[in-house]
């Protein structure tokens, strides 16, 4: 299981892995929307955790079509299916590889990028913290969308349409903790639901991921 | 004599083709009669004059909304234990009904809402839960369209309804906590105190029972056509291996 | 280990194409699937291999005890030849790879990325991991493809010093491997009838709509 995930890492941050390119998609984001809204800082204060979690949510989607997608097509989701290793561990291990490779550089340059949009220094710690306990289950949702889509020639744009609306709650307790935590007001119950949804997808999203990768290839 | 019998393309062919001259009659009769009723022979209500009409169609088609959906579990659920395609082709058929069942749900809520609220849309937790619903159908919708192997098909988008269930059960509780919203309580509940008034209850209950009868009545015509449509295709296949 | 296969019937597209299929290959043996175009060679090979379910049927044994070759080779282009290899060493709990690679005739091209290599190379680095994988039952669906005339000889030898430490394969190929004693199986007979299949159930149709 290391073995597959040092893999992972290791083609991800080789060359044309796509390693910082969601980085550099929330960068680039987070640059766009002053020019949207208007640069006033306290109205780009109030909406900064919404656009960076936002911003998050759709920086970890951009990568996600190639999660099993590059696997399948040169026979290794194949090999990896009749090999020892359960399914159900190699798609685990693939969402942590993602999460590695998107989810937690976002989480840690968030409070960076939070400077950007006049976001309070209290909120900063929040902010990284809610990113880091929702970004593991975006990339685990997000490999179960990737693993109904596999088989596909175009299902980038279906992934996102069938993704996006399974983010909505990991997105509404993650953006209230660093919301609150902007305003100084109590995080704990967010906090524990956004950990209760992570912990609960990363421990059942596997089983319906394999089942969809198996229906895939066969 | 088992319901399984039923799983039988050839008999539920059968079954639904004698069947089906009933529910089509008996629905347009229940609709019609729910909301004539609904429409011209009950009063003004004294705080929302006759917008309040709309009742008769918003309610209805917001529980059919669900009802759709938790139909489709079901039947999903059935398809992956025991591999019966009628099963999985009855919630391919239901899911354009709750699709549209929930958009007529957002449009009458949205005319309804404009005179009582003062604005087209509102950030309420049942509006927004009804817009998620309308996408999670359009997800699965697209899911089926998007793979040519009709039996790989059946498998993902069961899948894909089972997890999307358990997510539209969350968003529901996370909205709540997220925004508590004006929308107004149960119109029906068994609780007598926020329950609306007995000359609204009656037409109501008869136009839900006319959109069941009518959501019924398209499930089976479109299962009808979904089963055509598979036998076709078997028989073009053998067609062209022999 | 023996591969037995009895009253298999496999699908293709939800459609059967080959019923009541038959056959045993006994350890230190081969047998080679012959048949024309499209008569489902890959799709047998790809069930008794558990990547998709038998309509009906058994396969002994199980796909755990069985090493899957297909006609894709399974190749990271970015990662050099040894880590290609040592990945799937560490998957399959085998140690050294070496051995694999110099079997395979690798070793000089060991630290080069798999994308420099020709698709005949490819195909020798996607055939060193049955080596690796130590399963008792090879099954190989056209393994020599464009692999040169020496290199296929090679390759029955190592297909050979498999089966006589026992192992078995069941393969597909166009090109004679020259194995000694290798059986062959027609599958043309086996193809699914599908008036035959009509007759079978005479109250209309079945679950599969037919």
């Amino acid at each position: 299981m290391i073995a597959l995930l040092l893999r992972d890492l290791r083609l991800a941050t080789r060359a044309g892995g796509g390693f910082g390119l969601s980085l550099t998609f929330f960068l680039i984001l987070v640059t766009l929307v002053p020019f949207g809204v208007g640069p006033e800082g306290g109205r780009l204060a109030t909406i900064a955790p919404g656009i960076l979690w936002v911003g998050a949510l759709l920086a970890s989607l951009l990568s996600l079509d190639r999660l099993f997608a590059l696997d399948h097509e040169d026979g290794t989701l194949e090999q990896l299916a009749t090999a020892p290793l359960p399914l159900e561990a190699v798609v685990a291990m693939k969402a942590i590889a993602h999460w590695l490779t998107t989810g937690l550089p976002l989480a840690l340059i968030a409070p960076l990028l939070g400077v950007l949009l006049h976001l309070p220094g209290a909120a900063m710690p929040w902010l990284a913290l809610s990113l880091a306990l929702g970004t593991p289950a975006l990339s685990m949702i997000g490999a179960f969308g990737a693993g109904l889509t596999v088989g596909l020639k175009r299902g980038g744009l279906l992934l996102s349409l069938l993704v996006l609306p399974l983010y909505v709650p990991t997105l509404i307790f993650g953006a209230e903790v660093a919301r609150r935590g902007a305003e100084g007001a109590a995080t704990g119950t967010p906090m524990a639901f956004l950990g209760a949804i992570t912990l609960g997808t990363l421990a059942l999203l596997p089983y319906a991921t394999a089942a969809a990768i198996r229906v895939n290839l066969r | 004599m088992s319901i399984w019998e039923y799983a039988n393309p050839k008999k539920f062919m059968q079954t639904s083709g004698a069947l089906l001259p009933w529910a089509v009659g008996l629905s347009v009769l229940t609709l019609t009669a729910g909301l004539i009723w609904g429409f011209f022979f009950t009063p003004d209500d004294y705080k929302q004059g006759s917008t309040v009409k709309i009742i008769y169609i918003h309610v209805p088609s917001a529980l059919m909304a669900i009802n759709a959906w938790g139909m489709m579990l079901v039947t999903s659920l059935i398809w992956l234990i025991r591999r019966h395609h009628v099963s999985v082709l009855a919630a391919k058929a239901a899911a354009p009904v709750g699709m549209v069942m929930t958009l007529i749900a957002l449009f009458t809520g949205a005319i309804w809402g404009q005179p009582m609220w003062g604005s087209w849309w509102e950030w309420d937790p049942r509006l927004t839960s009804f817009l998620i619903l309308f996408l999670f159908y359009l997800g699965y919708l697209a899911l089926w369209s998007a793979i040519e192997n009709p039996d790989a098909a059946a498998d993902l988008t069961s899948v894909l309804c089972i997890v999307g269930s358990v997510f539209a059960f969350l968003s529901r509780y996370a909205v709540l906590f997220w925004n508590q919203g004006l929308h107004q309580g149960a119109s029906l509940s068994l609780d007598r105190e926020e329950h609306v008034a007995d000359v609204f209850a009656w037409p109501l209950w008869t136009s839900i029972a006319g959109f069941v009868l009518l959501f019924v009545t398209l499930v089976l015509i479109g299962t009808r056509t979904e089963i055509r449509a598979r036998r076709m295709q078997a028989l073009l296949a053998r067609e062209k291996l022999a | 280990m023996d591969l037995i296969v009895t009253e298999l019937s496999v699908a293709r597209g939800g459609i059967a194409i080959l019923a009541g299929l038959g056959f045993s290959v006994t350890a230190g043996n081969a047998l080679v699937l012959r048949g024309p175009n499209g008569i489902g060679k890959t799709t047998v090979l790809r069930t008794i291999a558990g990547l998709q379910p038998a309509l009906t049927g058994r396969v002994a044994p199980g796909p755990d005890q069985i090493a899957w070759s297909g006609h894709a080779d399974a190749v990271k282009a970015t990662l050099t030849v040894r880590e290609n290899l040592a990945f799937w060493a560490a998957i399959y709990g085998a140690g050294d790879v070496e051995p694999a690679l110099a079997d395979l005739h690798l070793i000089e091209l060991a630290d080069r990325p798999a994308q420099t290599l020709s698709a005949g190379q490819k195909r020798r680095l996607g055939l060193a991991r049955l080596l690796l994988s130590d399963r008792p039952v090879w099954v190989l669906d056209e393994p020599t493809v464009s692999l040169d005339a020496a290199t296929v000889a090679h390759f029955a030898t190592l297909l050979a010093r498999h089966l006589g430490q026992g192992g078995a394969a069941l393969l597909t190929s166009h090109v004679d491997l020259g194995l000694h004693g290798a059986q062959e199986l027609d599958l043309s007979p086996y193809r699914a009838r599908g008036a035959a299949h009509m007759q079978a159930s005479p109250a209309g149709f079945d679950e599969a709509f037919l």
